[in-house]
């Protein structure tokens, strides 16, 4: 960081400071290191007595099968809305940079989900999809599908990606429409000029240069996934059935209420701060480098 | 054949501007043409109508004998380097060349033999696996003129290829571009708004003015005979002295009474040995009081204010406009007046241009 | 360009449609049930057409709250969610901006020590540290209170960079030239760095408030008298009691008041919020 000090006011600076960096270690850095502390510790089954027993909470995690079932939950998750997201933003992206009429109403009406809480969204669509009551649930029900969440627990599955999905699409169809449109018109003109059809100009020109952009998104909607949709799982599935919904985030919280196993939860979340900081540093290294807008 | 025909070409934006406002010409085969005017002209909106990047509202565009205007750009078996060269930031130079080859589905070898054909005559063969931002200004330009080569195209277009050099990179680029035209013998089509580039690198010269052409010709042509006060005041550096007639008191038999302003340019502006010197039979004398003078070493110029001078008006010709009543003598050398000293400046009938009031014409001097 | 433009245009008028009348048609189901009588919807008729008991729903909602489930009035709600909202983007606006002038304008030991404690912030959502950081406020006695739903969100560090960012886009001369007019620290804070710092505040504001007023987990865990919940919070409540029982009507009622402000806030500040949206991201 260059050196840009001006003043030299040391008590004022550390006044300045002082709020954030106590807000920072009293809620952020004590929680945190306290998870870690107690991910070594085993409580005795009355909460009398704790015990240090290094990485037992870790490996008796890896031997749940629970746990695993949450990574792979996890997994699908966040890949099938990656996927689909990103591809429904991009397209639209790709249609709204070009200058037509009304494009600032259609990106008003575009950046309406960001708006929309997670859980506010769930709800939406729970109105939609409930067994018996929502509009397309009667309509799948009509067309021999047997549609119920609740019991089926792909279908549980598929009902938050959707509302995930949903969610997400304004973020990406925002950075999409910056990183088209920070790539020159003369670029593209230039290689419609040597013969490229608007097909072969996205796949071998403007996809390649928007790699910044999506390489960013993905660790964007990962990140989504694992944090932000315990609103939407709490409130369209709770979880079920039978885990098949549950996250990695959603079974810390889970198993937290449940307050039995303090350390095995504690556990959870250490490993799930080591994946932050694994997506955060991946981000910055790789990835901010080569984004300007 | 790959001649280029510009007929009635006219184009309008929805909003009602008319960017270009009936253009016609056209470029023979082999030749270097060189649309040239000042920022706003409409030179580059004609181009991209060339090149198919722009419609066209009505009129036709006719490259080697067919009408193009319904033709998509990558059809039309042209090519053309961007003022920012445009070149895919994420290819090497090798596959910048060899993308518009690889489209048209041209064999590898063929693409091969081309690519290191281009490259050895830009002399780029030591580049071809870098990618452009690793390479200077200049390096991207032959990389942006390989791309174009590479094709074999009916018509170069070049949209003021050379701005983002610096001055003495883009006199050399000039010269290579000029070489490499001649060698190659396509047809090129070249926009600038610096009249020197204009003036060295063409064949036919197009100047432009407000979405219309205000002359075509060879550019000595229009050098000697400029057809309005626009074209006299835009070409030729610097710029030809331009004097509204009624606001002179100048002595000058033989003219009209529709010849409203008097040209002169400044290097046919000859100072006479004292006040009183004689003026040329027919021509014209200026009496001065010189103002200011700038020695550039090779030549002198003089600014002087003109004692006849009987209005403020200032002659209307946008480009190097001198102040009213100012005028410009040029003396090879280093010798020269002093400030303050009053001299006579005379030119010879010959030298003279004449045009109407509204500067739109030229008139013919007997 | 020359080619195919009008189908290409056409192609893209229908794409961005769908994509339109995909997006909003959850948020249009939801305004037209809480337009129309709980039984119409109970029993799967509820039409396409918004219906007549619209002022009588909402009127009951935000008075009265839906009877079965938190007898918390929806209006009452909203008040709590927007203390919350706009008390963590005040919060973190002002605590981020100072802390941002200090690491960018004063020379002080430790300070890049302060600005990596304050990075790394970043690395920890307030997902990975739920239970410890529930135990903390609670042992500060801050469970069911505004400080409790506000104080743990509020050191995050994306205002922090973008604030420093910024910052250090602010020329020196202009530092150098309050000083030669006698401005001390403060002075220039006020007087010049803030009014510069006008739009990029605006525009954080706008995401900031949205992720305040959407908050799930977190007021989920810290809050359980009636009179604390938040909107977003009390929604879940409302269908939690098992589908035939559920009151839809004042369910969509509250969840399209639940979305109302947020929405409007970017509809109306769509420019900044864009803005701030990229700004913090980068």
């Amino acid at each position: 960081m260059e050196n840009r000090a001006i003043f030299s006011g040391k008590l004022l600076a550390f006044l300045l400071v002082a709020p954030q960096l106590a807000i920072s270690l009293i809620f952020f850095y004590w929680p945190a290191a306290q998870a870690v502390w107690q991910s070594f510790l085993v409580q005795d089954a009355f909460g009398l007595s704790t015990q240090f027993v290094w990485f037992e909470n870790y490996a008796d995690l890896l031997r749940t099968p629970e746990y695993y079932q949450a990574i792979g939950v996890t997994f699908v998750f966040s890949a099938l809305v990656v996927v689909f997201s990103l591809a429904i933003g991009l397209l639209l992206a790709v249609m709204a940079n070009r200058n037509i009429r009304g494009v600032q109403i259609y990106r008003t009406f575009l950046i309406i989900p960001y708006a929309v809480a997670p859980a506010v969204a769930s709800v939406l669509f729970i109105f939609m999809f409930q067994p018996g009551l929502g509009m397309i649930a009667r309509e799948l029900q009509r067309s021999g599908i047997d549609w119920n969440p609740v019991l089926n627990g792909t279908q549980a599955m598929i009902l938050v990606v959707i509302v995930a999905v949903w969610n997400q699409i304004s973020y990406n169809f925002l950075f999409f429409l910056a990183g088209l449109q920070s790539i020159p018109k003369s670029v593209i003109e230039a290689a419609a000029i040597d013969g490229a059809r608007p097909m072969r100009r996205f796949w071998t020109i403007i996809f390649p240069l928007l790699s910044p952009t999506t390489f960013f998104l993905i660790v964007i909607n990962i990140t989504y996934v694992f944090f932000n949709t315990l609103g939407i799982i709490d409130t369209a599935t709770g979880g079920g059935p039978n885990g098949a919904t549950q996250t990695l985030v959603y079974k810390v919280f889970q198993d937290g209420k449940a307050g039995v196993d303090l350390g095995g939860s504690a556990a959870q979340s250490v490993i799930l701060m080591v994946i932050v900081v694994a997506l955060t540093a991946f981000q910055f290294r790789y990835v901010e480098k080569k984004v300007h807008y | 054949m790959a001649n280029v025909a510009l007929r009635n070409v006219r184009k309008a934006y929805p909003n009602g501007f008319e960017a270009i406002k009936g253009v016609t010409f056209e470029v023979g085969d082999g030749q270097f043409c060189v649309l040239v005017g000042p920022s706003g002209c409409g030179k580059s909106t004609l181009l991209r109508t060339i090149a198919g990047l722009e419609t066209v509202t009505s009129g036709e565009i006719d490259i080697g004998g067919r009408v193009v205007n319904q033709i998509e750009p990558a059809d039309r078996d042209i090519a053309m380097v961007f003022q920012n060269y445009a070149l895919y930031p994420h290819m090497s130079v090798y596959n910048n060349m060899a993308y518009g080859l690889r489209n048209r589905r041209m064999e590898k070898k063929e693409i091969d033999t081309r690519v290191q054909e281009a490259a050895r005559i830009l002399e780029l063969a030591a580049l071809l696996d870098r990618k452009p931002g690793q390479l200077s200004g200049g390096q991207r330009q032959r990389v942006a003129m390989g791309r174009a080569i590479v094709r074999q195209p009916k018509v170069f277009l070049f949209d003021e290829p050379l701005s983002n050099l610096d001055a003495k990179l883009r006199i050399a680029m000039r010269v290579e571009i000029r070489k490499l035209q001649r060698r190659l013998n396509t047809t090129s089509i070249y926009v600038t708004h610096d009249q020197l580039e204009a003036m060295t690198l063409a064949d036919i010269l197009v100047v432009m003015n407000g979405g219309q052409v205000e002359q075509i010709g060879n550019p000595l042509d229009i050098y000697e005979k400029p057809a309005t006060t626009f074209v006299a005041a835009f070409i030729g550096a610097p710029p030809m002295n331009l004097i509204a007639l009624r606001d002179a008191d100048i002595a000058l038999p033989g003219i009209g009474s529709e010849a409203g302003i008097l040209g002169i340019r400044p290097e046919d502006l000859h100072m006479t040995s004292g006040v009183n010197g004689a003026v040329p039979d027919g021509g014209i004398a200026l009496d001065l009081t010189v103002e200011t003078i700038e020695r550039v070493g090779a030549e002198t110029y003089v600014y002087g204010l003109r004692s006849d001078q009987n209005g403020t008006a200032a002659v209307s010709a946008k480009p190097g406009e001198l102040p009213p009543g100012e005028i410009l003598v040029r003396i090879p050398g280093q010798s020269g007046p002093a400030i303050g000293e009053r001299i006579r400046a005379a030119a010879a009938r010959e030298k003279l241009h004449l045009f109407s009031a509204d500067g739109r014409k030229r008139i013919a001097l007997s | 360009m020359v080619e195919h433009r009008r189908f290409g245009n056409l192609l893209a008028h229908l794409v961005l449609l769908t994509g339109v009348l995909v997006v909003a048609f959850p948020v249009y189901l939801a305004v037209i049930a809480s337009t129309h009588d709980n039984s119409v919807i109970a029993n799967g008729q509820m039409p396409l057409y918004p219906g007549t008991h619209g002022l009588e729903t909402y009127w009951h909602a935000i008075v009265a709250g839906s009877s079965k489930t938190t007898h918390q009035p929806v209006g009452a709600m909203m008040m709590t969610s927007l203390v919350m909202a706009l008390g963590i983007a005040f919060g973190k606006i002002a605590i981020s901006i100072i802390s941002a002038y200090a690491i960018v304008f004063f020379a002080f030991p430790f300070r890049m020590t302060a600005f990596w404690t304050i990075f790394i912030t970043l690395m920890l959502p307030v997902e990975v540290r739920i239970y410890p950081t529930y135990k903390i406020t609670s042992d500060l006695s801050m469970l069911d209170s505004y400080a409790g739903l506000i104080l743990p969100l509020i050191a995050s560090a994306t205002a922090t960079l973008l604030f420093r960012q910024f910052f250090m886009t602010v020329p020196k001369e202009l530092v150098e030239a309050s000083k030669i007019d006698g401005a001390g620290p403060i002075r220039f804070f006020f007087d010049t760095l803030l009014p510069l710092s006008v739009t990029n505040i605006a525009a954080l504001f706008v995401i900031l408030f949205i992720y305040g007023w959407n908050q799930y987990l977190w007021p989920l865990l810290i809050t359980t008298r009636d009179d604390m919940q938040t909107i977003v919070i009390g929604i879940k409540k409302i269908i939690d009691v098992h589908d035939a029982l559920t009151e839809w009507s004042v369910a969509m009622a509250t969840a399209v008041l639940a979305m109302l402000p947020p929405v409007a806030v970017v509809v109306l500040m769509q420019r900044l919020f864009v803005k701030g949206l990229i700004e913090t991201e980068k």
